[in-house]
């Protein structure tokens, strides 16, 4: 491995964008909500619930249910995009659920909702887990039931080194050698996976070297989690 | 707080015939009004605009589209609003509904009819490219009166919108590289102005449960007394009587509101 690779931006392979942070109880109508903010990424969150589930045939009789929906605003990027949904956000919007169903405890809620609404204000790269930090914020700012929060970051290859934390230039201008692999990653605090994608490629060996460095980087984002959490005034 | 109760309103209306509102304002005085600029990087131009509790997000995007057959050498405006479920346990993911859709068509209305962008400027190929104008509202807190928030959102995005850089070989924009320009504007600023009619009383800025009970909305587009757009919601009918004090009540909160707007709209 070389030890030469230069970042662009000139951060150390297993260095996150800075600054990161996190403010919790930004929308007031809201049962709970959540910002966070990581380098250019600025991600925010609301959770309402639980209520009533609608339409009545998406009630689950055995326990309530989770929805995300993640959106990005059609100015957060340079081109802008089309309001509304797409595919690309409909699959995040699940995997954000996944991320975030290991640790919501939801079976004395039946045919209830968690409704959690993400909503990327500028977007540069690492979106979906700027989002999932900001979701499991703002449902434990709403008061949701939960084990533990949940914490998110991307780790990746650029070349033949593994890296910390992709940004827009690295996630998809990055051309050199073997290019760049992207691995968004989510861990409870106590270090177990609750959500893991991969583009790019990568051997096991790497894999495992990106999944330690996520998870150091994880310890990280909780305590700034938590930190704003503990600074709610209402 | 998902409805407001009879109750309530009938305080609100009782409250409203001595002169009075549950927060201490006046009947013409707006909340405390904040607006932050440059909130998202990769706009050409994005504000924060707060009025008490209410708040929205505008941003403003160009992009390179086909000028309309009636006017060859006009750039286009784009107006789109978005009630986001975020911003209240009323609102509901899907397809644009009306309340967006008119948020978005008075907006659009009140910047057009006024002249405020000058799309002469915006041509790039008479009859082939023009430059197209897209205003996107998003709502984050509703707490009433997002018609004014998202009208004061769209002139100051506008306002502090750059061009982007526009490459003549390929044709194409290079986003995320400026240039010094900003988007051509007039001077005659419109300002958006909301009044309700409560009783027989006539207010501006509603809280959300102010605006529960409001029996009549009027929003007008207003530039130095100059009226460019209005739309009256709502289906309670209005005497002359009703419409002269409005009409009044608006001009003379334009002239106070725009003394409070003047050093973002430089």
């Amino acid at each position: 491995m070389s030890k030469e690779f230069k970042r662009q931006d000139g951060r150390k392979p297993n260095e996150m964008r800075r600054p990161i942070s996190a403010k919790v109880g930004v929308v007031p109508n809201a049962d709970g909500s959540a910002m966070y903010c990581s380098g250019k990424t600025i991600a925010i969150a609301a959770v309402y619930g639980p209520k009533k589930m609608h339409p009545q045939h998406s009630q689950n009789p055995e326990k309530g249910t989770l929805r995300c929906t993640y959106n990005m605003l059609s100015f957060s990027v340079a081109d802008r995009i089309r309001p509304g949904p797409n595919r690309r956000s409909t699959e995040i919007s699940k995997i954000t659920e996944w991320a975030l169903e290991p640790v919501v405890m939801l079976d004395k809620y039946p045919n209830r909702v968690v409704d959690v609404y993400i909503h990327m204000i500028q977007a540069d790269a690492g979106t979906r887990c700027a989002g999932i930090n900001a979701a499991a914020m703002a449902l434990a700012h709403a008061g949701i039931p939960m084990k533990n929060i949940v914490s998110s970051i991307a780790a990746g290859k650029l070349d033949k080194t593994v890296v910390l934390d992709l940004d827009k230039y690295e996630d998809s201008e990055f051309k050199e050698g073997e290019g760049s692999t992207d691995i968004p990653m989510t861990f409870t605090p106590d270090g177990k996976l609750t959500h893991i994608q991969v583009d790019g490629h990568i051997s096991k060996e790497q894999l495992k070297e990106a999944m330690n460095m996520a998870r150091e980087a994880c310890k990280e984002i909780y305590e700034v989690q938590k930190q704003a959490l503990k600074e709610i005034k209402e | 707080m998902e409805i407001t109760t009879n109750l309530t309103g009938e305080r609100i209306k009782k409250y409203l015939s001595q002169g009075k509102r549950f927060d201490g304002r006046k009947e013409n005085e707006f909340r405390e009004i904040k607006i932050e600029k440059d909130i998202s990087k990769n706009a050409e131009g994005s504000v924060r605009v707060n009025i008490g509790k209410t708040e929205v997000l505008v941003g403003v995007k160009l992009g390179i589209g086909e000028p309309y057959p009636d006017s060859p050498e006009k750039g286009n405006l784009m107006t789109t609003a978005e009630l986001l479920p975020l911003s209240s346990p009323r609102f509901e993911s899907g397809p644009p509904k009306f309340p967006a859709i008119e948020l978005a068509r008075v907006i659009d209305r009140g910047i057009r009819e006024s002249k405020y962008i000058d799309f002469d400027k915006l041509c790039i190929k008479k009859g082939e490219k023009v430059w197209t104008v897209f205003v996107d509202i998003y709502t984050i807190n509703d707490d009433g009166n997002l018609f004014d928030a998202a009208g004061i959102g769209a002139i100051t995005a506008l306002k502090n919108a750059k061009m982007p850089k526009y490459d003549e070989e390929t044709g194409k924009i290079l986003f995320g590289e400026w240039t010094d320009e900003k988007v051509p504007l007039s001077d005659g600023t419109p300002i958006s102005i909301t009044a309700h009619k409560i009783g027989d009383r006539f207010i501006i800025d509603p809280t959300r449960e102010e605006e529960d009970v409001s029996e009549v909305r009027i929003t007008a587009g207003i530039s130095n007394g100059i009226i460019s757009s209005m739309q009256k919601g709502n289906s309670e009918s209005l005497s002359m009587e009703d419409m002269d004090k409005i009409l009044d009540l608006l001009e003379k909160t334009e002239r106070e509101l725009f003394k409070k707007l003047e050093k973002f709209l430089k």
